[in-house]
């Protein structure tokens, strides 16, 4: 236990230690090296590179450096990534073999290891992260501390302001001034929805109970997102916080953090950030002498998307199977056991102590009118600069995909963008200039969603998109409603004969009535969503849709069946590999002939494509 | 097989279930904070647990395993000595991970879920292990392999069936 | 305090209701009606099916009419264009993925996904598509499970669940593999399953059925060389019109006597010949374990379902069981050797059909202690449902016939047995002959108010010859437990416990003809079946058990003393043991 001086001073000597973290001109002799430890770099080796610069420092008796394991950095497609301070080297795809010329060159000479700078987009190497554009319109605030601090070590996190907003909050403010800030600030739900945070944290405080319980949601299960991941890998400590802050505001003692258990990473850090935080009387009984109570207890998803939604959540929570509930009422009403709870996603909760901090004014001076602060998506798919970014509201598609993602690989052209996931729709070049908001998003007839901003060029067939992410919703859905369950399943029904060339134009009608019904009559936001994406793909790409169900073809050659394979004649030198290969002996031809493929023995499996050794067969 | 585990892990898994029981208070809140338990040790949750399980919680068989069955993590079965997942997540797909699911599922002659009839492998579908930096991605028994292609599966297959030939 | 009301329009109808009151329920009280599927009052409130969505003016999506409660000001439209596209989906779908053999379906023309279809005129499969596969289980002697009629609606899980507090059967599987199953989706035989039936009276469908044994009555009918004899539970006589159109709790006794003569019944008697039976040879047991304060609580055993639950549940507590055999077996126990003596018929050629209102019954007259020199006591068990099949199958027109008259010797019982259908009647009627052993004399007071009425647990004491007795009586099995736990915890201060499974007793059994959910939201049929009861006990001249002639002749003649030797071989038995879960883990 420490109390709130003894708190102070940690903050204090530890803040000048660490200075040279994000100051890169710290009066210092020290250099730390940082390595992402995110689950992307660990991946590739980041935690034997760890061990590789402790063990030749050790070796060599270097003095005044210390290897520090941080979060995400947000580049992971330069992963490893191991970063120099105070200078603010960026040393991009490091492997552990690499950790003694990094030592000896740069730690030893001071010089850098040209050939590991991390190069950007157009060539130019970059000497420091900030140069990099990746990083240029980036506004960090829900990602402050990620690949900064070290996430395993509380005094780290308290260095950087970390719990003074707890400490704000429960010395000095009334929960309804809390509450009126964060409300103020114009903060809404990170999960996906969007609902005023505080409007909600209002909504629970009013609902008068012996018990409440606030509820984190690190249920991440958007395919191809990973934002809450990396905060609770980065940060975790900005979480407890955050729900401690909420629970003294709306009355609740005792708070759940549900977190998918194939986040092992997460979980070991937040267990670490609970175990000293109680350790440093932050969390628990009678926190900073002040008479509160708070714990927070981890409960492991066991791998259902569908829990990401708040109630299934809830049941889970309680031991069920994740069955959504019907709303009203809302959770704020009657959630865990019955109780009035407050449920907010981690990225929610990553705004929140630096909102009572710097003040609602501050917070709500980014952004744009009605969508406020900054937004974490995790950038995937066709894009250079794979990795996570956060952005002020209303930073445009374009700015993201081509200024912070460095553009499409292989000079392919920008076809879509899908965000909010399976329960999102995509958005088409002609929208790349729509700023991301909530607002702006659901005109587009996409939506904000968790964060998840997958980019797809001129090779994707949008039908097979559409199919895809109705798979993935008919192998989540629950199964507890009727139009879910069934409907969606007859949704890819219906998909998959339009990609086997199966399809007609009627299929296409049939799809929109059961999209419109399934949006409008399940129960839960996954199955009111789940036809966002065949909506949307309708809404932009109808053409595409009608290809298939018309034409039998597929302008993208992705879906196999569609496909028609040729030989280019000209390139063709009638060597008859193909034919040698050919599994069903669709190939016809004699000697040096050039060689034709019979359409109706033909299964298209692409052996010849990948034999021709002139490339004459597409 | 299945009994073989039985006869030789017998002392062992009583010892774990009782400290399992020990652990947690009798109530079904627990249900799935157990399971997690459970599929962790013994790699599935058998039968005879669960019906301990039920035991314990005093909830019904059914109950439970409705809870199995619905949570993707746990299964009834044992899983293969590797485990190889192909992340499907949206990132990987893009990049064109179903191509690695389907020359898996071509090579061991098994579905996605099923264990190879040697017990050697399992092949599962993850959704975004987290190293989209990577995609496409697959992994096995928790191992990332990244910038995946159907060259680098037959490789790592290879590899495999290779160092089991020679165990035998 | 008051309750407060709220004013809504629906359907432009203003509309007043009490706080609380779901949409579903307004609309009724107010004369609208909207279609549900799952919705199984008080038991099943989920919302799962969607076939009950309602817009509401201001509100995304559609509000859930069957558990969202009404609000002051609300706005609600039952029947838009929207919402009955929307309905119209979701009965395709559901549809898409039923087993669409109507015709040869036991539940055809009382299948409640069949209304909705003709309602709304499916003509054609809409989204025709992959359809989830499941094996029928018939293993059990009580209960079909045909799972590909399954429409998910999850009625019967919640009853077993909560209502029964059993729990033998739970939704498995996600997504649209999820369906309603046991564990490892093995029998229910071999599963804690009671054989209670209320699934069967919750399914909309014909997913659940009892086991149907007719075919086989049918056979031995038409044998000249067997000796064909129907006896008749209490319960069937109120509940058997309901099958031919007549009103919940008419007493159809005359008719349903002349349709099994006219189907050829050799001989049709009433099973409450072999409820006073019962009564005789349980107040007996009872007055004995009472005077001698052993193995007290006494609960009552002729309810096969709870047998089975304490059997699988509670073996410790078994000896708490009464000994007795259940009237039919008792009765057919008479029949093959009594009756079968003094009428020098072979009792291997005497073929005895109990028409029950239980499917447990089923199972309980194959259990192997039920015979006697090598003969079962009953040889099949049919429910309500399938006499009411073989009636219609011989086309005799029920509603049309005269009243005939139960055979002798063997037909004539008291008001006492009369009331063993409903929960508290057992009790009722072996107080009355219980008091009359422990008095000496006969006693005028002979109703018992606090056990009746539609309650689970109802506990009173009865002063009997200076002496309280405190008894109660339960009936639902999750009633059951409670009283169990308080008799294992040593909390039970009563003496004497009658336990039915079914909620409200037999009148409301398994085998009884299903209601659909609507009818049960609207009317107390346990009630209406209940008082027909009643009303044949106080109609009948005889009203003490062991006043009935014919017992105290067949005592006399022939078995001795109740609890006698020779009643103890025929009319007594023992319970086991039982695995919950009969399966290999």
């Amino acid at each position: 236990m420490k109390t709130l001086e003894e708190l102070h001073k940690i903050s204090e000597e530890k803040r000048k230690e660490l200075d040279l973290r994000v100051n890169t001109k710290a009066d210092t002799r020290e250099k730390h090296i940082l390595v992402c430890q995110g689950t992307g770099c660990t991946s590739s080796k980041s935690p034997e590179i760890l061990e590789n610069f402790r063990k030749i420092l050790k070796e060599k008796n270097i003095e005044n450096v210390r290897v520090i394991k941080t979060g995400c950095f947000g580049l992971c497609a330069k992963g490893p990534i191991v970063i120099i301070r105070p200078e603010d080297t960026f040393y991009a795809n490091v492997t552990p073999e690499d950790c003694e010329e990094i030592i000896d060159t740069h730690i030893v000479k001071g010089e850098f290891v040209e050939r590991l700078l991390c190069k950007d987009i157009d060539g130019k190497v970059v000497n420091s992260l900030d140069e990099l554009n990746f990083y240029k319109k980036q506004k960090r605030i829900a990602l402050k501390n990620c690949g900064v601090i070290n996430p395993e070590d509380i005094d780290e996190y308290l260095a950087f302001d970390g719990y003074k907003a707890l400490e704000k909050v429960i010395t000095t403010m009334k929960p309804e001034e809390v509450i009126d800030v964060v409300s103020k600030s114009g903060l809404r739900g990170r999960g996906g929805a969007g609902f005023p945070t505080g409007k909600k944290w209002e909504l629970t405080k009013a609902n008068e109970a012996d018990q409440k319980y606030v509820v984190c949601n690190a249920d991440e299960g958007d395919p191809g997102a990973f934002m809450d991941r990396s905060i609770l890998e980065g940060d975790p400590h900005a979480v407890l916080e955050a729900m401690e802050i909420a629970g003294y505001t709306i009355g609740a003692n005792k708070g759940f953090i549900y977190v998918r258990a194939e986040y092992p990473i997460a979980v070991k850090r937040l267990k670490i950030a609970i175990k000293q935080a109680r350790e440093y009387g932050i969390l628990g009984k009678n926190i900073f002498g002040t008479g509160f109570d708070f714990d927070i207890e981890i409960r492991l998803g066991a791998g259902a998307f569908v829990c990401g939604e708040e109630t299934a959540l809830l049941e889970s929570i309680e031991g069920k199977r994740g069955q959504p509930r019907v709303k009203p009422p809302y959770p704020a009403t009657s959630g865990l056991w019955g109780k009035p709870t407050l449920i907010n996603n981690v990225e929610t909760y990553a705004n929140i102590a630096q909102i009572i901090l710097k003040g609602s004014d501050w917070y709500s001076s980014i952004g744009t009118e009605k969508s406020k602060g900054t937004k974490v998506f995790a950038l995937g798919g066709n894009v250079n600069n794979i990795g996570l970014v956060e952005v002020p509201m209303g930073t445009t598609l374009r700015e993201i995909v081509y200024d912070i993602g460095g553009g499409i690989p292989n000079g392919r052209d920008f076809k879509a963008a899908q965000t909010g996931g399976p329960s999102g729709g995509c958005i088409p070049r002609q929208h790349l200039d729509t700023p991301i908001d909530y607002e702006s998003l659901k005109e587009i007839g996409s939506m904000m969603g968790s964060g998840g901003l997958i980019v797809m060029d001129d090779t994707k067939c949008m039908v097979s998109l559409a199919k895809f992410y109705l798979e993935f919703t008919v192998s989540e859905s629950c199964g507890k409603c009727t139009p879910c369950r069934i409907g969606t399943k007859r949704m890819l029904e219906i998909l998959e004969k339009l990609c086997n060339g199966e399809g007609e134009e009627s299929d296409i009608y049939r799809l929109e009535t059961l999209a419109k019904n399934i949006q409008k009559a399940s129960i839960c936001g996954l199955g009111q969503s789940a036809p966002n994406p065949v909506i949307s793909t309708l809404n932009y790409f109808r053409e595409e849709f009608k290809e298939h169900a018309i034409d039998k073809a597929c302008r993208t050659q992705e879906c196999k069946a569609l496909a028609k394979i040729g030989i280019d004649e000209e390139k063709c030198k009638g060597c008859g590999l193909c034919q040698k290969h050919c599994p069903v002996d669709a190939i016809k031809g004699e000697g040096r002939e050039k060689r034709r493929i019979d359409p109706n023995l033909c299964i298209k499996c692409g052996t010849c494509i990948a034999t021709c050794p002139f490339h004459a067969i597409s | 097989m299945e009994k073989e585990n039985k006869n030789c892990k017998c002392e062992k898994r009583d010892l774990f279930l009782e400290k399992l029981f020990q652990e947690y208070l009798p109530v079904k809140d627990n249900l799935i904070q157990m399971l997690n338990e459970v599929q962790e040790h013994y790699g599935y949750v058998p039968m005879h647990v669960q019906k301990e399980l039920s035991e314990f919680l005093n909830v019904p068989m059914a109950e439970i395993y409705g809870v199995v069955t619905f949570y993707s993590r746990f299964s009834l079965e044992p899983q293969g000595k590797y485990k190889i997942s192909v992340c499907l997540g949206t990132a990987c797909f893009v990049k064109g991970s179903q191509k690695i699911m389907d020359r898996l599922t071509d090579r061991l002659k098994i579905k996605e879920g099923e264990t190879t009839k040697d017990g050697l492998f399992t092949i599962e579908q993850t959704r975004c292990v987290g190293a989209c930096g990577l995609a496409p991605v697959f992994t096995v028994n928790g191992e990332v392999y990244g910038r995946a292609s159907v060259q680098k599966l037959d490789q790592v297959l290879d590899e495999l069936i290779e160092k089991e030939k020679q165990a035998k | 305090m008051e309750e407060k009301m709220i004013t809504l329009t629906i359907d432009g109808e203003t509309v007043r209701a009490k706080e609380g009151t779901t949409i579903l329920e307004a609309a009724k009280q107010a004369g609208i009606d909207i279609p549900t599927l799952c919705f199984l009052k008080d038991i099943n409130e989920m919302g799962d099916c969607r076939m009950c969505i309602v817009e509401v003016e201001g509100r995304r999506g559609f509000a859930t009419s069957c558990i969202q409660t009404v609000e002051e000001g609300m706005v609600v439209h039952t029947h838009t264009p929207n919402v009955l596209e929307a309905r119209r989906t979701v009965l395709d779908l559901i549809i898409s993925n039923h087993a669409k053999d109507c015709l040869t379906c036991t539940r055809s023309g009382n299948c409640e996904l069949q209304t909705l279809a003709t309602k709304f005129n499916v003509l054609h499969v809409e989204y025709p598509g992959e359809m989830t596969k499941h094996k029928i289980d018939d293993k059990s002697p009580a209960l079909v499970r045909d799972f590909n009629k399954c429409i998910l609606c999850r009625r019967c899980v919640a009853t077993c669940k909560n209502v029964q507090g059993i729990g033998a059967i739970d939704c498995i599987n996600r997504g649209f593999e999820s369906c309603i199953s046991t564990v490892g989706d093995h029998s229910l035989n071999d599963v804690n399953c009671t054989f209670c039936g209320q699934c069967i009276e919750a399914c909309p469908t014909g997913a659940l059925h009892e086991k149907e044994t007719i075919k086989e009555a049918w056979a031995k009918l038409k044998d000249p060389d067997t000796f064909v004899i129907a006896q008749t539970a209490p319960s069937i006589r109120v509940a058997l019109g309901e099958e031919f159109g007549m009103d919940i709790g008419t007493n159809v006794e005359g008719k349903m006597v002349t349709a099994l003569k006219r189907m050829g019944f050799n001989k049709v008697f009433d099973t409450n010949t072999g409820a006073d039976f019962t009564i005789m040879e349980e107040a007996t047991e009872f007055v004995e374990r009472f005077k001698e304060n052993s193995e007290l609580p006494m609960f009552t055993s002729c309810c096969p379902g709870w047998v089975r639950y304490i059997e699988e549940n509670y073996p410790e507590l078994l000896p708490h069981l009464s000994s007795c055999k259940s009237p039919h077996q008792m009765f057919g126990a008479i029949l093959k050797s009594y009756y079968a003596e003094k009428e020098g018929i072979d009792p291997s050629k005497i073929y005895v059909i109990s028409i029950m209102p239980c499917v447990a019954k089923k199972f309980e007259a194959i259990r192997p202690e039920m015979q006697n020199d090598g003969f079962y006591d009953v040889d099949n068990v049919i429910t309500t449902r399938e006499l009411s099949r073989m009636i219609k199958q011989a086309n005799i027109e029920f509603t049309k016939l005269e009243d005939g008259e139960f055979d002798n010797p063997m037909g004539e019982a008291t008001g006492a047995a009369a009331i063993f259908g409903t929960t508290g009647g057992v009790m009722e009627a072996a107080l009355r002959t219980a008091g009359d052993i422990l008095t000496g004399e006969s006693l005028e007071k002979i109703e018992f108010e606090a056990v009746r009425g539609g309650k689970g647990i109802k506990k009173a004491t009865v002063n009997i010859a200076g002496k309280e007795i405190k008894v109660v009586a339960a009936s639902g099995l999750k009633n059951a437990r409670e009283i169990l736990e308080e008799v294992k915890s040593g909390k039970a201060d009563y003496q004497f416990v009658e336990i039915m499974a079914c909620p409200g007793g037999c009148i409301m059994g398994g085998g009884q003809p299903i209601k659909s959910a609507k009818t049960r939201s609207e009317i107390d049929v346990r009630k209406l079946r209940a008082n027909a009861l009643y009303t044949i006990d106080e109609k009948s001249t005889i009203r003490k058990s062991h006043e009935n002639p014919i017992l105290q002749k067949i005592y006399k003649d022939y078995l001795g003393k109740p609890g006698g030797e020779l009643a103890h071989k025929l009319l007594h038995t023992h319970y086991e043991e039982r695995e919950k879960y009969n399966f290999e883990t």
